[in-house]
């Protein structure tokens, strides 16, 4: 029987020395003991908040915009002075928070002693994916989940969605911010005033320019239905998105000038002069005014509407299970979403009781985020210097938090397996093995991390290899180490 | 979607221009298909690039009222559209494309789609990549199903996805290479020895190999065809040397990393027995805020997608004049600015058929016009060309794949979308 290792490798994130024997006794109560409570990071890398992070941002933006205007201003005086600045405070003061989280990432990853949970964690962070290529983002990705998700990870799906909708760096990432209702107080305030800016711009500029003009940005509201909640099949028309965007005006981030003063920089903020006005009528059903509270009231029928249960089903059975779900585990995940309301804790628990996520073969083609982990606990290591995860994750194709859309990085093995991928992991492997061979033999290594997963041919393989190194970058790289 | 009728003088189709007569003179026409000789290189624009910014219909008497601040200006002032003809233009970033235009070796497509008509990235993806009506309906891609019915027939490596891992559009039975630019040195021969002998037991990790080590072959090859050292020395790179620069609204560090992956395909293509198809990913094109007009945000991304293109004419050489450069997005975007000085998703939108074997200098346009009741649902370009007509026409008339399979294996329930005519040098 292999329950035990599916325990630690297919629903864990892999096996430190003594993981399997710790889940020998009783697999599933194993993984049950793990999704109670919140999950806070292993590890002990410090982290800046959220609001922390923004206000930092915005003091050096303003800071940037200071010394461009001067570079520009010196250049048209002494045209061999550059036009732009040589340094960029913007990405000085972003830097080193993106480093810090996703060395905070790599290391929990790799000390938990609730990986299962922490799988889940990764699973809605990607789920609800931010990608910090987006510049406005780029230094609070990791807040999202670090804020929004580890909280939430076994409470309810309308709690875990509320605070992710709230969270700022999700506002910043699908430009909900300015978002602004054609007759809220704002945009009414800038038509009376022809050519007057209600953000605050000085009024010289006016002239013949168009009027900026006021409207929705219907990207969040977009995202929320497609990729967060009911599944782009989920039953919603054009009509719907917009309609939603309008409800969720006003749903900003503190801090700001002029007419956008208010709320605490950096943190969620209903701007009410921004807000769309009024009773709106979202799948057929009437939402009265209540300010935030609309949306709010939105996200809790979205929450526990059937498309959602079957979205978010189909996406746990994929992720755990197979690429090619199962129907017979979507639907019991579904029915205990539905049965529940969506407490995540009875969702996570119908997963575990699906058969179908216990069959011995390994069907999951580890994604790098899985490759790197797993490999990390397997040699009971935990990083040091932030360095060595980021340039491990960009020559391996997964950058950590930046999936580059919102639809978060794809979980089926088609978009991870080209011959390139593969090549790259060999050459990840190999500079990995020259680090870490020291003490290490390969034969046990293989037996600590794998279990009876290991084939004898790996085995001899192993034993046969010209170097400890070889050998431990033939494990790494074996079939049964780049599956789940 | 059914071809509309043609007579009104409102429209234009196939609207010529004096550019063509300029192309006579290049020698091009002496490469054009000799068989099996001809190359494809498919550029994917993942995002949705508003084709109302990279090809302004300045003469739209609506454009400029919907498009605000977004809006390209008609050509003679400073920053403005770069003429194709009376009515349209290319974005001041395209100099390059503008420049092959005015040879005569660029059509250019607006109020073009897929048939998807909803407006979700993911699933418009999906229809663009698998040649079907409608989202996963299919697990492979229209053009690995093209490869197999390739005149020559098919073998392995005949089409490379310049990436680490194959997009749809080249998924399918046709085994194809995959190789991004990101160097993989000093990988030791005898591990992949000894990874091979692994291997051997499992086909599909056996069948990755194989085809990893021939592609650092033709790799090595390619860049040795002309001297030039493709890639940084390991460790060169800082490893965040492509974190976003920080005021820009979408993705900012890849304008130049898109020119690494055309110079990466020009490379294989050049190489002995190199392939002959090549698909390049950027994204970025998302713009819901901040999207900038003639400069600003998207203008960065379409002067990287402009250089990427430069870089492709210039490092296939001799190649470019067999060559077809097909550059395409999921979706256009909102006829008029957003709230936040972007456009949201839309439908109809443009798309580019570039290189020496295009027979170019055209605008290919049934242009619907963005008065309020042209409108798609009152907001999108109404595209008024399947896109299919013009992925068959190159299937047809450049790799010369037989007609009855392109309508019905490659592209089925696509009777409504005939290929366009004359697309390439004849």
């Amino acid at each position: 029987m292999v329950q035990t290792e599916i325990a630690v490798l297919r629903f864990g994130l892999g096996a430190r020395p003594g993981d399997l024997a710790a889940a020998a006794g009783d697999p599933r109560g194993w993984l049950m003991a793990q999704i109670k409570g919140a999950l806070a990071l292993a590890g002990n890398t410090p982290l800046a908040p959220s609001d922390q992070i923004f206000t930092e941002l915005l003091a050096a933006r303003d800071e940037f915009r200071e010394m461009k205007r001067t570079a520009a201003a010196r250049s048209s005086t002494d045209p061999k002075t550059p036009a732009a600045p040589a340094v960029n405070p913007l990405r000085d003061a972003y830097l080193p928070h993106y480093r810090a989280q996703v060395l905070a990432r790599a290391q929990s990853a790799a000390l938990t002693t609730r990986p299962f949970a922490e799988r889940l964690v990764h699973f809605w962070t990607n789920h609800f994916a931010v990608s910090a290529d987006k510049a406005a983002v780029f230094g609070v990705a990791g807040t999202l989940e670090n804020e929004a998700i580890r909280p939430h990870v076994d409470g309810r799906f309308v709690d875990l969605l509320t605070a992710v909708e709230q969270h700022p760096a999700m506002i910043a990432f699908l430009d909900n911010q300015y978002s602004v209702g054609k007759d809220s107080e704002l945009a009414q305030l800038a038509a009376r005033r022809a050519g007057g800016h209600p953000f605050g711009r000085p009024r010289t500029d006016v002239q013949d320019k168009p009027k900026r003009e006021f409207g929705i940005n219907e990207n969040l509201a977009r995202e929320i239905l497609e990729l967060h909640t009911l599944g782009v099949n989920g039953g919603y028309s054009q009509n719907d998105v917009t309609t939603f965007a309008q409800i969720i005006t006003g749903w900003s981030i503190g801090g700001g000038k002029g007419r956008l003063t208010g709320g605490i920089p950096g943190r969620f903020y209903f701007r009410d002069n921004l807000h769309e006005p009024g009773a709106k009528t979202f799948l057929g059903k009437t939402y009265y005014e209540g300010g935030q509270r609309q949306g709010e009231a939105v996200l809790a029928d979205l929450a526990r509407h059937p498309a959602t249960a079957r979205f978010v089903a189909t996406k746990l059975v994929r992720h755990f299970v197979a690429d090619d779900p199962p129907a017979a585990a979507v639907d019991r995940v579904a029915r205990a979403f539905l049965k529940t309301g969506g407490d995540l804790p009875s969702v996570y628990a119908a997963l575990v009781e699906a058969p179908e996520a216990w069959d011995a073969d390994m069907r999951k083609f580890k994604t790098p985020e899985d490759f790197v982990f797993s490999t990390l606990r397997a040699l009971n290591v935990s990083p040091g210097q932030p360095e060595e995860v980021v340039r491990s994750f960009d020559l391996l194709g997964q950058r950590q938090y930046t999936p580059g859309s919102p639809a978060g990085w794809p979980d089926t093995a088609k978009s991870w397996d080209g011959s390139d991928a593969l090549m790259h992991r060999v050459l990840w492997a190999s500079r990995i093995a020259g680090r870490y061979e020291r003490g290490i033999d390969p034969v046990d290594l293989a037996a600590s991390s794998l279990g009876a997963y290991v084939r004898p041919g790996t085995v001899t393989a192993l034993r046969r290899a010209s170097s400890s190194t070889q050998a431990l970058a033939l494990l790494l790289m074996s079939p049964e180490f780049q599956r789940r | 979607m059914h071809p509309r009728h043609l007579s009104t003088t409102r429209r234009r189709f196939l609207a010529a221009t004096g550019a063509l007569a300029a192309s006579a003179a290049l020698p091009n026409v002496l490469f054009a298909h000799t068989g099996g000789s001809a190359r494809l290189v498919v550029v994917i624009l993942r995002g949705a690039l508003d084709g109302l910014a990279a090809v302004p219909p300045y003469a739209d008497p609506n454009y400029a009222g919907l498009h605000r601040e977004l809006a390209i200006a008609a050509p003679g002032v400073a920053d403005s559209a770069l003429a194709l003809d009376n009515t349209f233009g290319l974005h001041p970033s395209l100099a390059f494309l503008h420049e092959r235009y005015l040879a005569g070796e660029v059509l250019v497509f607006q109020a073009v789609a897929s048939p998807y008509r909803d407006r979700s990235h993911f699933d418009g993806q999906n229809v663009l990549e698998n040649g079907l009506t409608k989202p996963l309906g299919s697990a492979d891609g229209w053009l690995n199903r093209a490869l197999a019915a390739l005149p020559r027939g098919h073998g392995a490596g005949r089409a490379v996805a310049v990436s680490q891992n194959v997009p749809l559009i080249l998924r399918g039975d046709v085994p194809v290479i995959s190789k991004s630019p990101q160097t993989t040195p000093d990988v030791d021969e005898d591990l992949l020895a000894r990874l091979a002998d692994l291997y051997s037991q499992d086909d599909w990790f056996s069948a990755r190999l194989s085809e990893a080590v021939q592609t650092e072959k033709l790799a090595d090859e390619g860049s040795a065809a002309d001297g030039q050292a493709m890639t940084a020395p390991a460790g060169a790179q800082p490893a965040m040397a492509a974190a976003p620069a920080p005021n820009s609204a979408v993705k900012p560090a890849a304008p130049d990393r898109i020119s690494g992956v055309a110079r990466m395909a020009a490379a294989l293509m050049r190489s002995e027995g190199g392939p002959e198809v090549a698909v390049i990913e950027a994204s970025g094109w998302d713009t819901h805020a901040n999207q900038g007009g003639a400069r600003g945000a998207l203008a960065q991304r379409l002067t990287g997608l402009d250089k990427a293109l430069r870089t492709l004419a210039n490092e296939l050489g001799p190649l470019w004049p067999q060559t077809a450069v097909l550059v395409v997005t999921e979706f256009g975007r909102t006829a008029a600015m957003n709230g936040t000085r972007g456009t949201d998703h839309g439908t109809g939108g443009c798309a580019f058929l570039a290189g020496g074997a295009v027979h170019g200098g055209r605008v290919i346009a049934d242009w619907p016009g963005l008065a309020r009741t042209a409108l798609l649902d009152n907001r999108d370009l109404r595209p008024t060309l399947d896109l299919r007509s013009v992925f068959k026409a190159v299937l047809d008339q450049h790799l010369r794949v037989d007609s009855k399979t392109l309508a019905t294996r490659i592209f089925p329930d696509s009777s409504g979308a005939r290929p366009l005519q004359g697309l390439m040098r004849a």
